[in-house]
């Protein structure tokens, strides 16, 4: 129940934050230009409410809020919700695809990593995954623009969809989508292999000192059985929160990979809202993101009490 | 000679029926208007944008973006043309009387909107309510708000009386009109049309995927002609150099080049052979803006003096690496409000050197910065974050200011923080700035000296009482031979008081594929005839379906 007036307030701060920013949304439209009358920005304030102390404009804010209403939009006059609900299938679908990439690969390295602990394999491996981790994306997929997009010519640029693509078949489409996704899952994979393969790693490690690995092994189990029956099974559970935190990250997207590779998601949403002012499409975004935290963390907690049964919130503590 | 034509003639006539029953499919494609036109029609055009457009209503497009869009399918009534000169668009003609209080357009009687329904008078009055409406939000309404009152006269002909005479108020109807029959009922503000779009322009709005591309197709029912190319693709790249990376793999066919880009990234073979590229001034000038209440620059010889002491040519050559040219005014190089005999101050140290202990600044102490009453000449430049040439320009002035003796700092702003904070507040010693020019050549609003109050645009406290008079009279006067005299006196005056320091014109780089024929390069550029450009059957590159 504490997540209510936690939630009115992360969103009263966000608001303020986002109102002391100097310029505001007409400055994109009127700053500098000299067709642009006083009167007529005067007008533009008062039709957008913007006039009114920052509490009362907070207050109907809210109020529209509780109603379900997001407002629409101050540079395209588009409903907020329409907008977010254009934005996610795509941030979503690359971010799923390439935490699945991420989480296989990492998986194989960190448990190949832990197993050959500072083998040549372990440093190799290690070195290449902050290798990739470190690299800037910008220039990580500007590199392989240039190369498989403009050298080789293989793959597309940029874009989701080629130019005609509505007039494509069905197998023209699908071969289309994969042949843009390819490029980005690539560098969105690299780039956050890191995170998972060290955390796999150093889960693993612990692991395997365990007794009852020393007893596996000392019982005759094979040395696959006692890795990965025993070991990865084990190793795997601390993974599960790692996910449950990253669920508002899944919908964040990013604002560079996205703004390179022209994908319409929610990074490049927030980035240009934020550049214009757009105060209730900002709002919209930062609604969501604090709600899918705040579930994401109450979902964690429940996952806890699921996977480690010694975890209890009686009633009388949480109040 | 004649007996020869009427041969040919008789000749002609005799075969003819001999040719009738097979050539006439295929002569009369190529022999008549429409089918001329109709051979040269096919294949899609592809360019990008950084931004999205945001609202396609002429009068709600604000950004670059959606006035593009908004440009191919919306008309005015007036246009420019290649010339930067007026021209009837849905008007026909238009008169000015009574000294400029009332102009009467006589609208064109063939032009249909997208929808098929006739293009009148009722949409003129209907656009002009809504731009004035309170309730809509457009930043463009000042123009109109000067018209006492607007009449529909019959179908096709509107007076419009001003309640004093206004001639930037003319280009204003350049401003597309809005179909009335689609949304008398319709409240702007949320009206889907402002995505769905129906205009009378040459081209109609088949899809829109946000983030991604807009697609226009050709009006087969355009009142000019039906455009030749087929298809209008407009993409939406966030980044600059995805955009070039487009480019290189032909993937776009009109890109705005940098400077470097032009110069030496498209210098190679593989450009030369399938891009062709296109130099002209473009509709802006930088300058430098003093703050004329600072005790350092109300000297008129000291701002003189800084104008001097920097070399134009230089900041052209070395930021804009040549392609730009020295700017003398606030008026574009080569229109009828320029004066050519107003020259550029001349790079001359020397001289600003000894303008400046004229006016009292001297080097007393030895430490190689001027100093007077005590007091040494040092001061901040003030320009916005994200242009590059313009941080550069700054850091060229610095050192030639630091020649004569002037400590100049520098201070790059976020574009909010810059104006809100420094430019609105007048909290500022001197800026680096660029204007867009209009053509038409009222600077009232930029040079008026009761135009600076916050959020008014002559923030450097310009104030010269014939300049006043002139800019008023300006506004008053619609002959063009009239208003020339007015404006080149103006451009006279400003550059004897020198408010700004005009630095130079960049110029306009784009870059288009070598398959689009018909290209008329001119002093508004290169798409004042963009339904005539056109690609030859055998060098299309997409294969349209028709539509």
């Amino acid at each position: 129940m504490e997540l209510v007036p936690l939630f009115f307030g992360i969103t009263f701060i966000s608001f303020t934050v986002i109102h002391l920013a100097p310029g505001g949304p007409l400055d994109a439209l009127s700053a500098l230009n000299p067709k642009v009358s006083a009167e007529a920005k005067e007008k533009l304030e008062r039709l957008y409410g913007l006039d009114k102390p920052l509490l009362v404009q907070y207050g109907s804010w809210i109020i529209r809020l509780l109603k379900c209403d997001f407002g629409n939009s101050f540079v395209d006059g588009e409903k907020v919700t329409l907008k977010i609900a254009k934005a996610i299938p795509v941030t979503l679908s690359i971010s799923f695809l390439s935490l699945l990439l991420i989480l296989i690969f990492g998986v194989l390295i960190g448990v190949a990593s832990a197993v050959h602990e500072d083998s040549p394999l372990d440093k190799i491996l290690t070195f290449f995954t902050l290798a990739g981790f470190s690299v800037p994306t910008f220039w990580l997929s500007l590199l392989l623009m240039s190369f498989f997009g403009v050298s080789l010519g293989l793959l597309p640029v940029s874009g989701l969809y080629s130019l005609f693509h509505e007039e494509m078949s069905f197998w023209g489409k699908l071969l289309d989508v994969l042949k843009h996704l390819l490029m980005p899952l690539l560098v969105a994979s690299i780039t956050g292999l890191a995170g998972i393969a060290r955390f796999m790693r150093s889960s693993m490690r612990e692991v395997l000192k365990q007794n009852y690995i020393r007893t596996a092994r000392a019982k005759g189990l094979s040395e696959k059985e006692v890795l990965y029956k025993h070991g990865l099974k084990n190793a795997l559970l601390p993974m599960i929160t790692l996910l449950g935190l990253s669920v508002p990250g899944l919908l964040g997207g990013s604002v560079i990979f996205e703004s390179i590779f022209s994908i319409p998601g929610m990074g490049r949403l927030f980035f240009s809202s934020v550049f214009s002012r757009d105060y209730p499409v900002i709002m919209g975004v930062l609604v969501l993101g604090a709600l899918l935290t705040l579930v994401g963390n109450f979902l964690a907690d429940l996952a806890y009490c699921f996977v480690d049964p010694r975890i209890r919130y009686s009633s009388e503590e949480s109040a | 000679m004649r007996a020869k034509k009427l041969l040919s003639w008789h000749f002609f006539q005799k075969i003819l029926p001999l040719l009738l029953p097979a050539g006439v499919f295929f002569l009369s494609p190529l022999f008549s208007e429409d089918g001329l036109q109709a051979s040269l029609r096919g294949d899609a055009f592809v360019t990008a944008s950084i931004g999205e457009p945001s609202n396609l209503i002429p009068f709600l497009a604000t950004d670059t973006a959606s006035a593009d869009i908004s440009r191919l399918i919306f008309n005015g009534l007036l246009k420019y043309d290649k010339n930067l000169k007026l021209t009837g668009d849905l008007a026909s003609s238009w008169e000015v009387r009574e000294n400029g209080l009332k102009i009467i357009f006589h609208l064109r009687k063939d032009v249909l909107w997208q929808d098929g329904k006739p293009f009148t008078a009722e949409d003129v009055e209907f656009t002009f309510q809504k731009i004035l409406d309170p309730t809509v939000p457009t930043p463009y309404s000042g123009d109109f708000e000067k018209v006492k009152s607007l009449r529909v006269m019959d179908l096709y002909t509107v007076e419009v009386i001003y309640k004093e005479p206004f001639s930037p108020g003319l280009a204003s109807w350049g401003m597309g009109m809005i179909p009335k029959h689609i949304l008398s009922k319709e409240d702007l503000r949320t009206s889907s049309f402002s995505r769905k779009p129906i205009g009378t322009g040459p081209y109609l709005l088949k899809l829109w995927k946000t983030g991604e591309k807009l697609e226009l197709s050709a009006n087969p029912k355009y009142f000019e002609h039906a455009p030749f190319i087929e298809r209008y693709v407009y993409r939406i790249i966030p980044d600059q150099a995805t955009t070039f990376l487009e480019l290189q793999t032909e993937n776009l066919d009109l890109v705005g080049l940098t400077p470097l880009q032009y110069k030496r990234q498209t210098d190679t073979s593989f450009f030369r052979q399938r891009y062709q590229k296109f130099e002209y001034p473009s509709l802006s000038y930088a300058y430098i803006g003093y703050n004329l209440n600072s005790p350092l620059f109300s000297d008129k010889n000291v701002r003189k003096a800084i104008g001097m002491a920097i070399n134009k040519k230089e900041i052209i050559d070395v930021t804009l690496l040549g392609l730009g040219k020295v700017s003398t005014g606030p008026f574009l190089p080569g229109t009828w409000a320029y004066n050519e005999k107003v020259e550029e101050s001349r790079y001359d140290p020397q001289r600003a050197k000894k303008l400046l202990s004229q006016a009292g600044w001297r080097d007393d102490d030895q430490n190689g910065i001027l100093e007077k009453d005590g007091k040494k000449f040092s001061f901040t430049m003030i320009t916005n974050q994200g242009n590059e040439a313009r941080k550069m320009a700054c850091e060229i002035i610095q050192k030639r200011l630091k020649d004569i003796g002037i400590e100049m700092k520098i201070q790059v702003l976020e574009w909010g923080v810059f104006l809100k904070e420094f430019i609105d507040k007048k909290r500022f010693d001197a800026a680096l700035l660029a204007w867009q020019l209009s053509p038409d050549p009222d600077i009232y609003d930029i040079f008026h000296s009761s135009k600076t109050r916050p959020g008014e645009f002559n923030f450097v406290f310009y104030k010269n009482e014939e300049a006043d008079r002139l800019l008023e009279e300006g506004r008053r006067l619609f002959p063009e031979a009239e208003r020339a005299r007015v404006y080149r006196r103006i451009h006279e005056i400003l550059a004897e008081d020198e408010p700004y320091t005009f630095l130079y014109v960049p110029d306009a780089l784009p870059i288009v594929h070598k398959r689009f024929k018909g290209i008329d390069p001119s002093p508004s550029g290169i798409g004042h005839n963009f339904i005539k450009w056109f690609v030859p059957a055998d060098e299309r590159k997409y294969k349209m379906r028709t539509a």
